[in-house]
Protein backbone atom coordinates (compact mmCIF):
# COMPACT_ATOMS: atom_id res chain seq x y z
CA UNK A 1 0.00 0.00 0.00
CA UNK A 2 1.67 3.83 -0.95
CA UNK A 3 0.57 6.93 -0.49
CA UNK A 4 1.33 10.00 -1.46
CA UNK A 5 2.62 12.93 0.11
CA UNK A 6 1.95 16.70 -1.91
CA UNK A 7 3.61 19.68 -0.34
CA UNK A 8 3.62 22.82 -2.04
CA UNK A 9 4.74 26.52 -0.63
CA UNK A 10 7.31 28.94 -0.42
CA UNK A 11 10.33 26.98 -0.04
CA UNK A 12 12.45 27.05 2.82
CA UNK A 13 15.50 25.16 4.54
CA UNK A 14 14.51 21.43 5.76
CA UNK A 15 11.01 20.45 4.86
CA UNK A 16 11.76 17.59 3.07
CA UNK A 17 13.80 16.47 6.18
CA UNK A 18 11.20 17.18 8.40
CA UNK A 19 8.87 15.22 6.30
CA UNK A 20 10.77 12.46 5.66
CA UNK A 21 11.55 12.34 9.70
CA UNK A 22 7.65 12.47 10.41
CA UNK A 23 7.37 9.33 7.91
CA UNK A 24 10.17 7.51 9.37
CA UNK A 25 9.01 7.96 12.95
CA UNK A 26 6.09 6.16 11.71
CA UNK A 27 7.46 3.62 9.85
CA UNK A 28 6.51 5.56 6.51
CA UNK A 29 9.50 4.44 4.00
CA UNK A 30 9.70 6.82 1.31
CA UNK A 31 10.22 5.46 -1.86
CA UNK A 32 10.18 7.69 -4.17
CA UNK A 33 10.73 11.84 -4.48
CA UNK A 34 10.34 14.54 -7.10
CA UNK A 35 10.28 18.12 -6.76
CA UNK A 36 9.88 21.00 -8.62
CA UNK A 37 9.14 24.99 -8.37
CA UNK A 38 6.12 26.00 -10.33
CA UNK A 39 5.43 29.39 -10.76
CA UNK A 40 7.68 30.30 -7.28
CA UNK A 41 6.06 27.81 -5.70
CA UNK A 42 8.10 25.00 -4.27
CA UNK A 43 6.44 21.92 -5.33
CA UNK A 44 7.18 18.05 -3.99
CA UNK A 45 5.90 14.88 -4.65
CA UNK A 46 6.18 12.30 -2.20
CA UNK A 47 5.37 8.50 -3.17
CA UNK A 48 5.79 6.20 0.56
CA UNK A 49 5.00 3.25 1.47
CA UNK A 50 2.81 2.63 4.27
CA UNK A 51 2.17 -0.88 4.27
CA UNK A 52 4.75 -1.12 8.13
CA UNK A 53 3.18 2.27 9.28
CA UNK A 54 2.58 1.98 13.35
CA UNK A 55 -0.35 4.16 13.37
CA UNK A 56 -3.43 4.82 11.22
CA UNK A 57 -3.38 6.48 8.08
CA UNK A 58 -5.61 9.35 9.67
CA UNK A 59 -3.06 9.91 12.80
CA UNK A 60 -0.50 9.97 10.28
CA UNK A 61 -2.07 12.43 7.52
CA UNK A 62 -2.94 14.69 10.52
CA UNK A 63 0.33 14.80 11.68
CA UNK A 64 1.95 15.30 8.47
CA UNK A 65 -0.46 18.17 7.50
CA UNK A 66 -0.02 19.41 10.94
CA UNK A 67 3.21 20.30 10.40
CA UNK A 68 2.29 21.79 6.99
CA UNK A 69 0.07 24.46 8.88
CA UNK A 70 2.36 25.33 11.37
CA UNK A 71 5.23 26.13 8.41
CA UNK A 72 2.44 27.75 6.21
CA UNK A 73 2.81 24.47 3.47
CA UNK A 74 -0.15 23.23 1.76
CA UNK A 75 0.25 19.22 2.46
CA UNK A 76 -2.15 16.43 1.40
CA UNK A 77 -1.59 12.49 2.60
CA UNK A 78 -3.64 10.80 0.12
CA UNK A 79 -4.14 6.96 -0.65
CA UNK A 80 -2.51 6.57 -3.94
CA UNK A 81 -5.62 4.90 -5.38
CA UNK A 82 -7.44 8.21 -6.00
CA UNK A 83 -4.39 9.44 -8.35
CA UNK A 84 -4.59 5.38 -10.24
CA UNK A 85 -8.55 5.62 -10.32
CA UNK A 86 -8.56 9.07 -12.02
CA UNK A 87 -5.31 8.52 -14.33
CA UNK A 88 -5.63 5.40 -15.62
CA UNK A 89 -7.89 3.04 -16.82
CA UNK B 1 5.89 6.23 -10.38
CA UNK B 2 3.07 8.74 -11.35
CA UNK B 3 3.26 11.73 -13.27
CA UNK B 4 3.78 14.65 -10.92
CA UNK B 5 1.51 16.69 -13.19
CA UNK B 6 -1.38 14.04 -13.01
CA UNK B 7 -0.84 14.37 -8.81
CA UNK B 8 -1.21 17.91 -9.34
CA UNK B 9 -4.32 18.03 -10.82
CA UNK B 10 -6.03 15.91 -9.36
CA UNK B 11 -5.12 17.82 -5.98
CA UNK B 12 -6.13 21.25 -7.95
CA UNK B 13 -9.93 19.56 -8.84
CA UNK B 14 -10.45 18.77 -5.21
CA UNK B 15 -8.72 21.97 -3.84
CA UNK B 16 -9.70 24.94 -6.24
CA UNK B 17 -12.45 22.76 -8.07
CA UNK B 18 -14.98 21.81 -5.47
CA UNK B 19 -14.28 18.09 -7.06
CA UNK B 20 -16.13 16.13 -4.20
CA UNK B 21 -18.65 13.30 -3.68
CA UNK B 22 -22.10 14.94 -3.04
CA UNK B 23 -23.30 11.65 -1.70
CA UNK B 24 -23.12 8.34 -0.01
CA UNK B 25 -26.40 7.14 0.41
CA UNK B 26 -27.41 3.91 1.91
CA UNK B 27 -30.47 2.53 0.58
CA UNK B 28 -32.27 -0.05 3.17
CA UNK B 29 -35.51 -2.17 2.38
CA UNK B 30 -37.90 -2.17 4.62
CA UNK B 31 -39.71 -5.12 3.43
CA UNK B 32 -39.23 -7.21 6.28
CA UNK B 33 -40.18 -4.03 8.98
CA UNK B 34 -43.98 -4.53 8.30
CA UNK B 35 -46.25 -4.94 10.81
CA UNK B 36 -50.11 -5.22 11.27
CA UNK B 37 -49.13 -2.79 14.50
CA UNK B 38 -47.59 0.49 13.10
CA UNK B 39 -46.04 0.63 16.66
CA UNK B 40 -44.43 -2.65 16.32
CA UNK B 41 -43.44 -1.69 12.67
CA UNK B 42 -41.73 1.29 13.98
CA UNK B 43 -40.25 -0.28 16.16
CA UNK B 44 -38.41 -2.85 13.58
CA UNK B 45 -37.78 0.38 11.37
CA UNK B 46 -35.54 1.99 13.17
CA UNK B 47 -34.02 -0.94 14.66
CA UNK B 48 -33.32 -2.12 11.16
CA UNK B 49 -32.30 0.89 9.51
CA UNK B 50 -29.67 1.58 12.74
CA UNK B 51 -27.92 -1.83 12.41
CA UNK B 52 -27.33 -1.53 8.88
CA UNK B 53 -26.53 2.36 8.98
CA UNK B 54 -24.50 2.50 12.50
CA UNK B 55 -21.14 2.55 10.54
CA UNK B 56 -22.21 4.47 7.52
CA UNK B 57 -20.95 7.81 8.76
CA UNK B 58 -17.70 6.88 10.30
CA UNK B 59 -16.71 4.74 7.31
CA UNK B 60 -17.76 8.12 4.94
CA UNK B 61 -15.20 10.08 7.39
CA UNK B 62 -12.68 7.34 7.28
CA UNK B 63 -12.98 7.06 3.69
CA UNK B 64 -12.39 11.21 3.06
CA UNK B 65 -9.39 11.20 4.98
CA UNK B 66 -8.13 8.13 3.14
CA UNK B 67 -8.39 9.79 -0.25
CA UNK B 68 -8.73 13.09 0.46
CA UNK B 69 -11.46 13.93 -1.23
CA UNK B 70 -14.63 15.22 0.47
CA UNK B 71 -17.54 13.52 1.00
CA UNK B 72 -20.64 16.39 1.67
CA UNK B 73 -23.46 13.99 2.41
CA UNK B 74 -24.12 10.60 4.33
CA UNK B 75 -27.44 9.84 3.65
CA UNK B 76 -29.96 7.15 4.20
CA UNK B 77 -33.04 6.47 1.44
CA UNK B 78 -35.94 3.65 2.51
CA UNK B 79 -38.82 1.49 0.91
CA UNK B 80 -41.50 4.13 0.43
CA UNK B 81 -42.99 4.41 3.49
CA UNK B 82 -46.90 4.13 1.74
CA UNK B 83 -45.98 -0.07 1.57
CA UNK B 84 -45.67 -0.40 5.61
CA UNK B 85 -48.50 1.91 5.99
CA UNK B 86 -50.26 0.06 4.05
CA UNK B 87 -49.94 -3.29 6.17
CA UNK B 88 -50.46 -1.38 9.24
CA UNK B 89 -52.44 1.55 8.63
CA UNK B 90 -52.94 3.85 11.61
CA UNK B 91 -51.21 7.40 11.53
CA UNK B 92 -48.45 7.86 9.06
CA UNK B 93 -46.76 10.85 10.69
CA UNK B 94 -45.24 8.22 13.32
CA UNK B 95 -43.45 6.93 10.56
CA UNK B 96 -41.83 9.90 9.74
CA UNK B 97 -41.03 10.37 13.76
CA UNK B 98 -39.32 7.52 13.31
CA UNK B 99 -37.63 7.55 10.48
CA UNK B 100 -36.24 11.26 12.06
CA UNK B 101 -34.88 9.13 14.93
CA UNK B 102 -32.95 6.68 12.83
CA UNK B 103 -31.25 9.81 11.01
CA UNK B 104 -30.23 11.58 14.35
CA UNK B 105 -29.24 8.21 15.44
CA UNK B 106 -26.85 7.56 12.43
CA UNK B 107 -25.61 10.82 12.37
CA UNK B 108 -26.99 11.48 8.31
CA UNK B 109 -28.22 14.98 6.61
CA UNK B 110 -31.10 13.33 5.16
CA UNK B 111 -33.60 10.31 5.42
CA UNK B 112 -35.75 9.54 2.05
CA UNK B 113 -38.29 7.54 1.01
CA UNK B 114 -41.57 8.93 2.93
CA UNK B 115 -42.79 8.35 -0.74
CA UNK B 116 -45.52 6.98 -2.76
CA UNK B 117 -45.64 5.55 -6.01
CA UNK B 118 -49.30 6.36 -7.45
CA UNK B 119 -48.33 6.41 -11.45
CA UNK B 120 -51.47 4.56 -11.95
CA UNK B 121 -53.35 4.76 -9.06
CA UNK B 122 -54.35 5.11 -5.19
CA UNK B 123 -53.04 1.71 -3.45
CA UNK B 124 -54.05 0.86 0.23
CA UNK B 125 -51.85 3.47 2.31
CA UNK B 126 -50.94 5.91 -0.72
CA UNK B 127 -53.52 8.57 0.34
CA UNK B 128 -53.35 8.68 3.95
CA UNK B 129 -48.63 9.04 3.01
CA UNK B 130 -49.76 12.09 0.64
CA UNK B 131 -51.96 13.51 2.71
CA UNK B 132 -49.79 13.15 5.77
CA UNK B 133 -46.88 15.01 3.93
CA UNK B 134 -47.48 18.73 5.08
CA UNK B 135 -47.51 17.76 8.74
CA UNK B 136 -44.84 14.74 8.50
CA UNK B 137 -42.38 17.67 6.58
CA UNK B 138 -43.22 20.18 9.40
CA UNK B 139 -42.24 17.64 12.55
CA UNK B 140 -39.37 16.62 11.10
CA UNK B 141 -35.80 18.49 9.81
CA UNK B 142 -33.90 15.74 7.87
CA UNK B 143 -36.83 13.66 6.09
CA UNK B 144 -37.49 13.90 2.48
CA UNK B 145 -40.46 13.09 0.81
CA UNK B 146 -41.46 12.23 -2.62
CA UNK B 147 -44.45 11.19 -4.75
CA UNK B 148 -44.50 9.84 -8.48
CA UNK B 149 -47.38 10.80 -10.20
CA UNK B 150 -46.46 9.62 -13.68
CA UNK B 151 -44.57 7.00 -15.69
CA UNK B 152 -43.89 6.66 -19.79
CA UNK B 153 -45.87 3.18 -19.02
CA UNK B 154 -48.57 4.00 -16.97
CA UNK B 155 -49.65 7.85 -17.95
CA UNK B 156 -49.95 10.43 -15.24
CA UNK B 157 -52.37 10.64 -12.57
CA UNK B 158 -54.16 13.63 -12.96
CA UNK B 159 -55.74 12.87 -9.43
CA UNK B 160 -52.33 12.75 -7.90
CA UNK B 161 -51.04 15.73 -9.55
CA UNK B 162 -54.00 17.63 -8.41
CA UNK B 163 -53.51 16.59 -4.66
CA UNK B 164 -49.72 17.48 -5.00
CA UNK B 165 -50.62 21.08 -6.04
CA UNK B 166 -52.59 21.27 -2.49
CA UNK B 167 -50.02 19.33 -0.80
CA UNK B 168 -47.33 21.25 -2.01
CA UNK B 169 -48.60 24.70 -0.77
CA UNK B 170 -50.14 23.35 2.14
CA UNK B 171 -46.40 21.96 3.10
CA UNK B 172 -45.15 25.72 2.02
CA UNK B 173 -48.03 27.16 4.24
CA UNK B 174 -46.77 24.86 7.70
CA UNK B 175 -43.05 25.74 7.75
CA UNK B 176 -43.86 29.41 6.64
CA UNK B 177 -41.67 30.87 9.37
CA UNK B 178 -38.76 28.55 8.36
CA UNK B 179 -38.36 29.96 5.01
CA UNK B 180 -40.98 27.17 3.85
CA UNK B 181 -38.47 24.63 4.13
CA UNK B 182 -40.52 21.77 3.99
CA UNK B 183 -41.23 22.63 -0.07
CA UNK B 184 -37.84 22.21 -0.09
CA UNK B 185 -38.21 18.54 0.93
CA UNK B 186 -41.20 17.15 -1.22
CA UNK B 187 -40.41 16.27 -5.17
CA UNK B 188 -43.35 15.30 -7.26
CA UNK B 189 -41.69 12.82 -9.82
CA UNK B 190 -42.79 10.98 -13.35
CA UNK B 191 -40.66 8.41 -13.76
CA UNK B 192 -38.80 8.09 -10.98
CA UNK B 193 -35.86 6.24 -10.39
CA UNK B 194 -35.33 3.56 -7.78
CA UNK B 195 -31.45 4.15 -7.13
CA UNK B 196 -31.52 7.47 -6.95
CA UNK B 197 -28.85 8.54 -4.52
CA UNK B 198 -29.54 12.49 -4.54
CA UNK B 199 -32.00 14.37 -2.31
CA UNK B 200 -34.83 15.31 -1.85
CA UNK B 201 -36.04 12.48 -4.04
CA UNK B 202 -34.44 9.58 -2.97
CA UNK B 203 -36.09 6.31 -2.06
CA UNK B 204 -35.16 2.40 -2.22
CA UNK B 205 -37.27 0.59 -4.95
CA UNK B 206 -38.72 -2.79 -4.25
CA UNK B 207 -36.63 -4.14 -6.73
CA UNK B 208 -33.57 -3.12 -5.17
CA UNK B 209 -31.56 -5.89 -2.57
CA UNK B 210 -31.93 -5.40 0.80
CA UNK B 211 -29.56 -3.11 1.50
CA UNK B 212 -26.92 -1.41 -1.07
CA UNK B 213 -24.49 1.65 -1.26
CA UNK B 214 -25.10 4.22 -3.96
CA UNK B 215 -22.73 7.50 -4.83
CA UNK B 216 -22.99 10.44 -6.20
CA UNK B 217 -20.50 12.79 -7.44
CA UNK B 218 -20.62 16.22 -8.46
CA UNK B 219 -18.13 18.74 -9.78
CA UNK B 220 -19.49 21.37 -12.24
CA UNK B 221 -16.06 23.39 -11.18
CA UNK B 222 -14.25 20.96 -12.48
CA UNK B 223 -15.81 20.92 -15.77
CA UNK B 224 -15.95 24.81 -16.18
CA UNK B 225 -12.13 25.19 -15.21
CA UNK B 226 -11.39 22.45 -18.28
CA UNK B 227 -13.54 24.24 -20.57
CA UNK B 228 -11.86 27.77 -19.22
CA UNK B 229 -8.90 26.20 -20.77
CA UNK B 230 -9.81 25.49 -23.70
CA UNK B 231 -9.79 28.35 -26.69
CA UNK B 232 -12.78 30.54 -27.51
CA UNK B 233 -12.44 29.10 -31.38
CA UNK B 234 -12.57 25.78 -30.21
CA UNK B 235 -15.57 23.67 -32.01
CA UNK B 236 -18.12 22.22 -29.98
CA UNK B 237 -16.95 18.49 -31.00
CA UNK B 238 -13.77 19.27 -28.62
CA UNK B 239 -16.15 21.14 -26.28
CA UNK B 240 -18.15 17.75 -25.73
CA UNK B 241 -14.67 15.91 -26.22
CA UNK B 242 -13.36 17.81 -23.03
CA UNK B 243 -16.42 17.72 -20.78
CA UNK B 244 -16.58 13.73 -21.31
CA UNK B 245 -12.51 13.12 -20.30
CA UNK B 246 -13.18 15.41 -17.16
CA UNK B 247 -17.06 13.61 -16.38
CA UNK B 248 -14.35 10.37 -16.92
CA UNK B 249 -12.01 11.20 -14.25
CA UNK B 250 -15.10 12.82 -11.68
CA UNK B 251 -16.92 9.54 -12.28
CA UNK B 252 -13.91 7.08 -11.53
CA UNK B 253 -13.54 9.33 -7.42
CA UNK B 254 -17.12 8.01 -7.56
CA UNK B 255 -16.33 4.28 -8.04
CA UNK B 256 -13.58 4.23 -6.19
CA UNK B 257 -15.42 5.43 -3.24
CA UNK B 258 -18.43 3.55 -4.15
CA UNK B 259 -16.47 0.11 -3.60
CA UNK B 260 -14.31 1.11 -0.51
CA UNK B 261 -17.75 2.19 1.42
CA UNK B 262 -19.32 -1.13 0.37
CA UNK B 263 -16.22 -3.48 1.14
CA UNK B 264 -15.75 -1.84 4.55
CA UNK B 265 -19.97 -2.11 5.02
CA UNK B 266 -20.16 -5.42 4.01
CA UNK B 267 -22.98 -4.00 1.53
CA UNK B 268 -23.58 -4.67 -2.12
CA UNK B 269 -22.75 -1.94 -4.69
CA UNK B 270 -25.42 -0.03 -6.48
CA UNK B 271 -24.58 2.63 -8.79
CA UNK B 272 -23.05 5.13 -9.43
CA UNK B 273 -24.96 8.71 -10.51
CA UNK B 274 -23.07 10.74 -12.70
CA UNK B 275 -24.91 13.73 -12.12
CA UNK B 276 -23.29 17.29 -12.17
CA UNK B 277 -24.60 18.65 -8.72
CA UNK B 278 -24.18 22.59 -8.33
CA UNK B 279 -23.88 24.11 -4.86
CA UNK B 280 -24.74 27.68 -4.08
CA UNK B 281 -20.60 27.94 -3.47
CA UNK B 282 -18.69 30.36 -6.43
CA UNK B 283 -17.10 28.19 -8.92
CA UNK B 284 -19.56 25.09 -8.76
CA UNK B 285 -22.19 26.28 -10.81
CA UNK B 286 -23.93 24.36 -13.91
CA UNK B 287 -25.16 27.46 -14.97
CA UNK B 288 -21.58 28.66 -15.36
CA UNK B 289 -20.27 26.11 -17.53
CA UNK B 290 -23.00 26.80 -19.91
CA UNK B 291 -21.80 30.32 -19.70
CA UNK B 292 -18.36 29.20 -20.16
CA UNK B 293 -19.43 27.17 -23.69
CA UNK B 294 -19.91 31.07 -25.02
CA UNK B 295 -23.47 31.81 -23.31
CA UNK B 296 -23.65 35.46 -21.99
CA UNK B 297 -25.42 34.39 -19.46
CA UNK B 298 -27.71 31.47 -18.42
CA UNK B 299 -31.39 31.52 -19.88
CA UNK B 300 -30.77 33.16 -23.05
CA UNK B 301 -31.26 31.65 -26.33
CA UNK B 302 -28.80 28.75 -26.84
CA UNK B 303 -28.77 27.42 -23.43
CA UNK B 304 -31.38 24.44 -23.74
CA UNK B 305 -28.81 23.22 -26.75
CA UNK B 306 -25.52 24.09 -24.60
CA UNK B 307 -27.09 22.03 -21.29
CA UNK B 308 -28.40 19.41 -23.94
CA UNK B 309 -24.73 18.65 -25.03
CA UNK B 310 -23.52 19.08 -21.34
CA UNK B 311 -25.38 16.56 -20.33
CA UNK B 312 -25.29 14.15 -22.78
CA UNK B 313 -21.34 14.42 -22.43
CA UNK B 314 -21.32 14.06 -19.09
CA UNK B 315 -23.04 10.66 -19.88
CA UNK B 316 -20.85 9.61 -22.04
CA UNK B 317 -17.39 10.33 -20.12
CA UNK B 318 -19.17 8.75 -16.94
CA UNK B 319 -20.32 5.45 -18.27
CA UNK B 320 -17.03 4.13 -18.95
CA UNK B 321 -15.42 4.86 -15.42
CA UNK B 322 -17.96 2.90 -13.47
CA UNK B 323 -19.02 -0.43 -13.51
CA UNK B 324 -22.56 0.24 -12.93
CA UNK B 325 -24.53 3.67 -13.70
CA UNK B 326 -27.90 4.66 -12.53
CA UNK B 327 -29.59 7.18 -10.59
CA UNK B 328 -30.51 9.72 -12.46
CA UNK B 329 -27.04 10.78 -13.98
CA UNK B 330 -26.91 13.93 -15.76
CA UNK B 331 -26.94 17.84 -15.15
CA UNK B 332 -29.01 19.09 -12.66
CA UNK B 333 -30.22 22.83 -12.56
CA UNK B 334 -31.61 23.67 -9.02
CA UNK B 335 -31.73 26.93 -9.36
CA UNK B 336 -31.17 27.94 -5.73
CA UNK B 337 -28.90 25.57 -5.10
CA UNK B 338 -26.53 27.41 -8.54
CA UNK B 339 -25.01 30.88 -8.34
CA UNK B 340 -25.13 31.31 -12.39
CA UNK B 341 -28.71 30.27 -12.30
CA UNK B 342 -29.46 32.60 -8.84
CA UNK B 343 -28.29 35.33 -10.25
CA UNK B 344 -29.64 35.15 -13.76
CA UNK B 345 -33.06 34.64 -12.59
CA UNK B 346 -32.90 37.37 -10.01
CA UNK B 347 -31.64 39.45 -13.23
CA UNK B 348 -34.88 38.39 -15.09
CA UNK B 349 -32.92 36.60 -17.88
CA UNK B 350 -33.79 33.09 -16.48
CA UNK B 351 -37.25 32.33 -16.82
CA UNK B 352 -39.83 29.77 -15.83
CA UNK B 353 -40.44 28.75 -19.37
CA UNK B 354 -37.21 28.72 -19.84
CA UNK B 355 -36.50 26.29 -17.30
CA UNK B 356 -39.13 24.25 -18.58
CA UNK B 357 -37.59 23.31 -22.05
CA UNK B 358 -34.31 23.03 -20.34
CA UNK B 359 -35.72 20.22 -18.17
CA UNK B 360 -36.34 18.28 -21.26
CA UNK B 361 -32.84 17.75 -21.95
CA UNK B 362 -31.14 17.74 -18.71
CA UNK B 363 -31.35 15.30 -16.17
CA UNK B 364 -34.21 16.18 -14.25
CA UNK B 365 -36.82 18.98 -13.84
CA UNK B 366 -37.59 21.88 -12.03
CA UNK B 367 -36.02 21.69 -9.21
CA UNK B 368 -35.65 24.63 -6.01
CA UNK B 369 -37.61 26.99 -7.83
CA UNK B 370 -39.44 29.57 -5.57
CA UNK B 371 -42.93 30.72 -6.81
CA UNK B 372 -44.80 33.61 -5.16
CA UNK B 373 -46.76 33.27 -2.12
CA UNK B 374 -50.03 33.33 -3.67
CA UNK B 375 -49.71 30.87 -6.45
CA UNK B 376 -52.55 28.42 -6.43
CA UNK B 377 -52.73 24.92 -6.00
CA UNK B 378 -54.05 24.34 -9.46
CA UNK B 379 -51.55 26.41 -11.06
CA UNK B 380 -48.81 24.24 -8.85
CA UNK B 381 -50.49 21.14 -10.17
CA UNK B 382 -50.42 22.15 -13.51
CA UNK B 383 -46.68 22.89 -13.31
CA UNK B 384 -46.33 19.27 -12.17
CA UNK B 385 -48.31 18.27 -15.04
CA UNK B 386 -46.26 20.26 -17.67
CA UNK B 387 -43.08 18.84 -16.43
CA UNK B 388 -44.63 15.18 -16.19
CA UNK B 389 -45.94 15.31 -19.74
CA UNK B 390 -42.20 15.64 -20.90
CA UNK B 391 -40.86 13.59 -18.56
CA UNK B 392 -43.56 10.69 -20.03
CA UNK B 393 -43.03 11.37 -23.55
CA UNK B 394 -39.26 11.71 -23.56
CA UNK B 395 -39.46 8.19 -21.07
CA UNK B 396 -37.09 10.11 -18.85
CA UNK B 397 -37.06 11.31 -15.22
CA UNK B 398 -39.05 14.97 -14.55
CA UNK B 399 -39.72 15.70 -11.07
CA UNK B 400 -41.01 19.43 -9.82
CA UNK B 401 -39.75 20.70 -6.50
CA UNK B 402 -41.26 24.19 -6.42
CA UNK B 403 -41.75 26.26 -2.91
CA UNK B 404 -44.40 28.69 -3.00
CA UNK B 405 -42.89 31.54 -0.74
CA UNK B 406 -45.51 32.31 1.67
CA UNK B 407 -45.98 35.97 2.09
CA UNK B 408 -43.85 36.91 -0.86
CA UNK B 409 -44.05 38.27 -4.01
CA UNK B 410 -42.21 38.24 -7.22
CA UNK B 411 -38.48 40.11 -6.68
CA UNK B 412 -38.29 38.96 -3.25
CA UNK B 413 -36.06 36.80 -1.89
CA UNK B 414 -36.13 32.93 0.28
CA UNK B 415 -33.10 31.88 1.59
CA UNK B 416 -32.81 28.31 3.16
CA UNK B 417 -29.34 28.17 4.02
CA UNK B 418 -26.81 25.88 3.27
CA UNK B 419 -26.61 23.77 -0.27
CA UNK B 420 -30.39 24.18 -0.63
CA UNK B 421 -29.24 27.89 -0.94
CA UNK B 422 -31.10 31.29 -1.84
CA UNK B 423 -33.75 32.23 -4.78
CA UNK B 424 -35.15 35.18 -5.97
CA UNK B 425 -39.24 34.48 -6.10
CA UNK B 426 -39.74 33.78 -9.97
CA UNK B 427 -42.54 35.46 -12.24
CA UNK B 428 -45.23 32.84 -12.79
CA UNK B 429 -48.08 32.99 -16.03
CA UNK B 430 -51.37 33.55 -13.41
CA UNK B 431 -54.00 32.54 -16.12
CA UNK B 432 -56.32 29.86 -14.73
CA UNK B 433 -55.58 25.84 -15.67
CA UNK B 434 -58.04 25.52 -12.78
CA UNK B 435 -60.68 23.49 -15.22
CA UNK B 436 -58.25 21.51 -16.58
CA UNK B 437 -57.05 20.46 -13.50
CA UNK B 438 -60.29 19.45 -11.37
CA UNK B 439 -60.80 16.89 -14.57
CA UNK B 440 -58.71 15.07 -12.70
CA UNK B 441 -58.66 11.22 -14.49
CA UNK B 442 -55.65 9.55 -16.35
CA UNK B 443 -53.66 10.93 -19.19
CA UNK B 444 -53.38 8.28 -20.82
CA UNK B 445 -49.95 6.23 -21.32
CA UNK B 446 -48.35 7.51 -24.98
CA UNK B 447 -47.66 5.30 -27.77
CA UNK B 448 -43.61 5.37 -26.77
CA UNK B 449 -44.83 2.96 -23.97
CA UNK B 450 -45.87 0.24 -26.35
CA UNK B 451 -42.23 -1.19 -26.83
CA UNK B 452 -42.79 -4.88 -26.89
Amino acid sequence: MRAIISVVGKDTVGILAKVSSLCAASQVNVVDVTQTILQDMFVMVMMVDISKMTVTFSDFSDEVTGYGKDAGLVIHVMHEDIFNSMHKI
Amino acid sequence: MLNVNDIMETIQMIQEENLDIRTITMGISLLDCCDTDIDRSCEKIYEKVCRKAEHLVATGEEIEKKYGIPIVNKRISVTPVSIPLAVSGGNPVKYALALEKCAAACGVNFIGGYSALVQKGFAAGDKALIDSIPEALTVTDHLCSSVNVGSTKAGINMDAVKRMGEIVVRTAQLTADRNCIGAAKLVVFCNAVEDNPFMAGAFHGVGEPDCEINVGVSGPGVVRAALAKLPKDADLTEVADLVKRTAFKITRMGQLVGKEASQKLGVPFGIVDLSLAPTPAVGDSVAHILEEMGLEMCGCHGTTAALALLNDAVKKGGVMASSHVGGLSGAFIPVSEDAGMIDAARCGNLLLEKLEAMTAVCSVGLDMIVLPGDTTPEIVSAIIADEAAIGMVNSKTTAVRVIPAIGKKIGDELSFGGLLGAGPVMKVNYTSPDVFIHRGGRIPAPLQSLKN
